[in-house]
């Protein structure tokens, strides 16, 4: 096992992490503002995929920027719709129906999409100069893999930027601290909190697209494992936490290939046993995350 | 005598009846349905234990079926297949040999024990973070049975198992668990189970041991899970890792959910309703090839229930027909609307 073997690894690593990290941040921040863990956010990957390919198939003159941001847009939008119609009107109830009303809402997107759709996996391809391969140094990787990491890598800062810098991520920031008294303060709750899902479900619309860039296939249930790992990494990060999230992402990304990669072979079939393993023990000993504030309900 | 125990003893008769019918005179497809049926009641009434009594939220109860219906599989075998089917099992596993009944009553000891220590490791967590690690744990156990190929061949699982289930064996069973679920509610245990659910401090000050009493809850229920897992095992006559999926695992949550937390009419009728949902849906979308519309159906069904009545449609309570009216006064909690605050 030399250099070259551990930097390719790592490299892969970071790109499976940025994909995690993307999903997560949306996670985190609707579990920050709402205390819902949103089961239906890995679906919303699957849609930005499938309007990926979609675009890309009517749609071929549009550059891939453009691509991008109507993907951006589109999982904003199912966002929005998701939280309008299943989470805003049942506000306030315990915190585990909304985790049951996520979970229906996920099952309804995916059978919506297998109705839709049908269940056949669908070939995803890239134009050709995305798949060119660079050679830098000792590892090799596509354009494509250095477009996932770039764009998440901007992506997040852009995030970061309006969280801390913007009017909106003022009103985000002081909702999850405190929703009642963000209220009484004259912030608008009901925009603020669709705003958040607006950010979120457009970064996991963002994944879904470089999801079928990199591993070329997509059917309707590829949300499902991405999505319930995604979390992983929200929680490892500490859920609420956006730079928990990133951090959170990275780490899984780079454990799992580290569990595939040097590990005999013969291992790398238990890796979801592996992440989910993981989650119980980082629930368990440390339930606030790396990152995370205290989470601990106050009576 | 009380007006339950009456109406359960009527029902035992009446039941055995239905029984005697459809075993001699429904179609396979009908008697398969009746059966379904059947075992989703065990499987709502057995989460209801956990998720409703006690507002312990696990989405791991197909887990626990998983090793109740392998168990039960594997022990019922015939012995002669066994070195063809199975080449690799381990040694000491390939002499044993239990009838049917013996052999469920050990599916559902292991997924009890199974639970039990499950229970001692993510019982501190709280809410949908235990909703989380039961969930997290129904895909441990899917991915160590499809990867333990030499005990249960892997994604083929197994196949051509004897067809012991039928009526008798599963509402024999439903009975059963309809039976001790009910006397545990209105028991003093179930109102400690029910106090937990409301106020855990205000429970755990007035000396409920909550660890203890969770982990009951948790372990009766898986119980119950691994019964249903083996009388599923034998009733279509084979087990695959997929078919105990996170979708099973919903379909009985939306059961508790819509029949109401709490409620074991509720968690009953809801069982029934949603199996011939399923089925009545199932020609739909194999003649028009429109697969998924019965998952549609049943969740805007769970969405509008939570939207419009968040405590499902019994609530907690049992509806006053079987209770009597001297009884109300005894209900449990009628203030109380479920899973609300």
């Amino acid at each position: 096992m030399d250099t070259a073997y551990i930097l390719q690894q790592l490299l892969n690593g970071l790109i499976l992490g940025a994909m995690y990290a993307l999903v997560a941040i949306g996670f985190s921040m609707i579990y920050g503002i709402v205390r819902l863990i949103n089961f239906a956010h890995g679906d919303i990957v699957m849609i930005g995929a499938f309007s990926t390919l979609f675009l890309m198939e009517k749609a071929g003159a549009l550059s891939f920027p453009v691509i991008a941001l109507v993907v951006l847009v589109i999982g904003s939008l199912t966002g929005m719709l998701i939280e309008r119609t299943s989470f805003r009107p049942m506000r306030g109830a315990p915190q585990v129906t909304g985790f049951i009303a996520s979970l229906g809402v996920s099952i309804m997107i995916q059978n919506l999409g297998i109705l839709i759709l049908s269940a056949q996996p669908r070939n995803f391809s890239f134009p050709s100069y995305m798949q060119t391969m660079i050679q830098a140094g000792p590892v090799s990787f596509r354009v494509v893999d250095l477009v996932i990491l770039v764009s998440a890598v901007v992506l997040m800062v852009l995030l970061l930027l309006l969280v801390k810098k913007t009017r909106l991520g003022i009103a985000m920031r002081a909702t999850a601290e405190n929703l009642d008294v963000a209220r009484l303060m004259g912030i608008n709750i009901n925009r603020t909190i669709m705003a958040t899902f607006a950010v979120g479900s457009g970064l996991a619309g963002m994944a879904g697209l470089m999801w079928g860039g990199k591993f070329g296939q997509i059917d309707p249930l590829m949300g499902y494992i991405p999505g319930l790992k995604s979390f992983v990494a929200a929680v490892i990060g500490g859920v609420g936490s956006i730079p928990g999230a990133i951090l959170g992402g990275f780490i899984l990304g780079i454990c799992e290939i580290a569990f595939v990669g040097f590990l005999p072979p013969i291992y790398a079939s238990y890796r979801d046993a592996f992440v989910f393993a993981t989650l119980i023990i980082i629930l368990i000993a440390l339930p606030n995350g790396l990152l995370g504030k205290d989470m601990e309900e106050r009576a | 005598m009380q007006r339950p125990l009456k109406l359960f003893l009527t029902l035992i008769p009446l039941l055995a009846a239905a029984g005697w019918l459809t075993q001699t005179h429904a179609d396979e497809y009908l008697l398969a349905v009746v059966c379904f049926a059947g075992i989703n009641m065990i499987l709502a009434v057995s989460l209801n234990l956990t998720n409703g009594f006690t507002g312990l939220f696990s989405l791991g109860h197909p887990a626990f079926m998983a090793i109740g219906g392998y168990a039960t599989a594997l022990l019922t075998f015939s012995l002669d297949k066994k070195p063809l089917f199975l080449p690799d099992l381990p040694a000491w596993m390939v002499p044993l040999h239990l009838p049917f009944f013996p052999a469920l009553l050990v599916g559902g000891l292991l997924a009890a024990l199974t639970a039990m220590v499950l229970g001692a490791c993510v019982l501190r967590l709280k809410g949908h973070y235990l909703a989380v690690a039961t969930m997290g744990f129904l895909i441990i156990v899917q991915v160590l049975l499809n990867n333990s190929e030499a005990i249960t061949r892997g994604p083929l699982g197994l196949n051509g198992l004897e067809d012991y289930t039928n009526a008798w064996w599963v509402f024999g069973w439903a009975l059963v668990t309809i039976y001790v679920c009910w006397k545990i509610k209105f028991s003093s245990l179930g109102r400690a189970l029910l106090a937990m659910r409301e106020d855990e401090m205000a429970a755990g000050a007035l000396g409920v041991n909550l660890f203890y009493y969770r982990n009951f809850a948790l372990t009766l229920g898986a119980f119950f899970a691994g019964i249903a897992g083996g009388l599923w095992a034998h009733l279509i006559t084979a087990v695959t890792p997929g078919s105990f999926s996170l979708i099973m695992s919903f379909t009985i949550v939306v059961m508790v959910v819509v029949g109401g937390t709490g409620s074991i009419t509720g968690s009953c009728l809801a069982a029934i309703f949603f199996t011939v949902i399923v089925e009545a849906f199932r020609p739909l979308e194999e003649n028009f090839g429109i697969y998924g519309v019965g998952e549609i159906v049943t969740s805007l069904i769970l969405i509008s229930i939570l939207v419009f009545r968040p405590g499902g449609i019994f609530g907690s309570h049992e509806p006053g027909v079987i209770l009597g009216s001297n009884h109300t006064s005894k209900s449990v909690n009628p203030n109380s609307q479920g899973a609300n605050p």
